[in-house]
């Protein structure tokens, strides 16, 4: 219990053993996981500097991936199939290449996943930031429609949203004679872009407005145009508060770009039903979706301990 | 030089003619602003001479704040008209750039940009909106900084100075514009008794430079010292107004009598 002592004493402190706190960001939903950081934001700053993995969470993963092992391990014993066949660790190493970079030759797995998330991040911040900024625009024709659309993006659900992407638009274009294809992992990439550039509308229009009036007036008064107010004074203000949250919602974003199995895409989820389908072996199961947990588990957890510390570093002192 | 540039812009005034420094730079005729239902200046007419220093004082809510933030077009009017150097303020064909090169402001909060530097913060304007040259631009934000007495500080962000200093800085930020007039919103409120003192010695000197200056102000004594002619605002109008010697002397409404055995 180290860390508590080098906790800022305000710092408030749910009585409830740290390890728990790592087994519910591991299981439950993003927007669980990030609720319980906000509540139990608490690492100190040192913390972050040892290293992304604390021995604590190092130890989980390798708790996790042990139990996940042992009950496979254990069902095969009981179903007395484990002897003539791979053991269930070998299997998983034998899986994890196809599940982290897909099939040979082409873009897929867990791969496929993150370039899916960097796209999608990069979508979604560009057309998020500018409909955030026509949220506070001056012309009620520009603010009203901005707003109505962030509303709409951000409440509905993603699955949803995915499933009218792939089903409306052409599996390919025709532009001069040329088609040009558009293959479902780049359809869903733009159906994931569309809530998350709701979201960061939000979180622009948000940081925008937690700017005090002052500085607009100040560089109203100082002759600035509106496009030069945004531009050089309250745009670079937003970016630090931007941060902490432009950085939780890309890891909510990562995780659920395994929704993009549901509708065929070869990403890690999809492939990791594959290989557990021509094994056909039912003692896999856990092993192999534990191994996909981690995967996740391991990209998306030093990003939420990142936001933590930006978050603190960045907190507005009043 | 400032001169030159205004009668090249050939402002004119309500009869058509072009202004000439001896009218009066700021002219405020029946002005009226309501917030709502709340009317807060109700018929306010003054007139600044080029080079006056202008205090307004009255108790708060009076307005005055409000004078100075409508005269640089912060705030709309619904009633009268005020003219800077000729140029009607409300005219909604207004060139407001044009108008607020010629006005600077200086707030209570200070509002420096806090991303930028103190020399950045005083630069910006001129090299944005100005288009001048950055070498000419830094060299007069040094020489600037240094008036203010804050040479040294060139590299120091807002959140490192204090708040006496920050409000230098603001003051030379707004000079660096090279402005005609200057209104000072209160500056010395929100200012330990300390540093109020190191802020108002530059805008004394500001003044005794011949700059036209209109400071909302509770400091009295400074007011006495530094204005040529002071106004009383109560609940939306002048209620008195007159030289200091005469103003702090002999005030002749019940009002400003009672608002000055409070203050003084």
């Amino acid at each position: 219990m180290s860390e508590r002592s080098a906790q800022p004493p305000e710092a408030k402190k749910p009585a409830k053993p740290k390890a728990s706190r790592d087994v519910i960001l591991a299981g439950l939903p993003p927007q669980a996981a990030r609720q319980s950081n906000e509540r139990w934001g608490d690492w100190g700053a040192d913390d972050f500097t040892r290293g992304f993995f604390t021995r604590r969470s190092a130890l989980i993963i390798i708790a996790v991936l042990a139990l996940a092992v042992g009950c496979g391990e254990a069902y095969a014993q009981l179903t007395a199939q484990g002897s003539e066949r791979d053991g269930v660790l070998a299997t998983m190493l034998k899986w994890a290449p196809l599940i982290l970079f897909g099939r040979d030759g082409e873009l897929g797995g867990f791969a496929l996943n993150i370039v899916i998330s960097f796209l999608v991040m990069a979508i979604g911040t560009v057309t998020g930031v500018l409909l955030g900024i026509a949220q506070v625009s001056t012309s009620v024709l520009v603010r009203k429609p901005a707003w109505a659309v962030t509303q709409f993006f951000r409440n509905s659900p993603w699955l949803v949203l995915l499933f009218f992407t792939i089903l409306l638009m052409p599996f390919q274009i025709r532009v001069f004679g040329y088609s040009i294809p558009f293959p479902d992992w780049i359809k869903a990439t733009i159906g994931l872009a569309l809530p998350i550039m709701a979201n960061i509308s939000e979180v622009t229009r948000g940081a925008i407005q937690s700017i005090p009036t002052g500085q607009w007036e100040s560089s109203e008064s100082l002759a600035f145009s509106r496009s030069q107010q945004f531009r050089l004074i309250i745009l670079p203000q937003c970016v630090k508060r931007m941060t902490p949250p432009w950085m939780n919602w890309y890891a909510i974003l990562t995780m659920a770009t395994s929704l993009v199995s549901i509708v065929g895409v070869s990403d890690a989820m999809t492939l990791t039903k594959l290989a557990v389908d021509a094994d056909g072996r039912s003692e896999l199961l856990i092993p192999m979706y534990g191994m996909l947990l981690m995967f996740f588990f391991l990209y998306c957890y030093p990003i939420a301990r990142l936001t933590q510390v930006l978050e603190r570093r960045y907190a507005v002192v009043t | 030089m400032a001169f030159a540039d205004q009668t090249a812009h050939g402002a004119r005034n309500s009869n058509g003619a072009k202004w000439t420094p001896d009218q009066p730079i700021i002219s405020l005729k029946g002005v009226r602003k309501s917030f709502g239902p709340v009317e807060v200046l109700r018929g306010v007419s003054f007139d600044v001479k080029k080079g006056e220093v202008i205090c307004i004082i009255g108790p708060s809510g009076s307005g005055k704040s409000t004078i100075l933030r409508c005269i640089n077009a912060l705030a709309p009017i619904n009633e009268g008209s005020i003219t800077v150097e000729g140029q009607e303020v409300h005219d909604p064909h207004l060139d407001k750039l044009a108008l607020r090169k010629k006005v600077g402001m200086v707030f209570q909060q200070y509002n420096l940009f806090p991303h930028k530097t103190a020399l950045e913060n005083i630069m910006m304007a001129p090299i944005h909106v100005l288009k001048q040259p950055k070498a000419e631009v830094e060299a007069r934000a040094r020489k600037l900084l240094a008036k203010v007495r804050l040479a040294g500080k060139e590299n120091a962000y807002p959140g490192e100075l204090s708040g006496g200093q920050q409000q230098r800085v603001a003051i030379a930020r707004s000079l660096a514009m090279t402005p005609d007039v200057m209104l000072f919103d209160e500056v010395t409120a929100a200012l330990d008794p300390e540093t109020v003192k190191e802020v108002l010695v530059t805008i004394r000197e500001l003044a005794e430079e011949g700059m036209t200056c209109l400071l909302v102000t509770h400091e009295m004594g400074f007011a006495r010292e530094v204005g040529d002619h002071i106004y009383f605002t109560d609940r939306g109008v002048i209620i008195e107004h007159g030289p200091p010697k005469t103003f702090f002397a002999e005030a002749k409404d019940e009002r400003t009598r009672a608002f000055l055995s409070q203050i003084l």
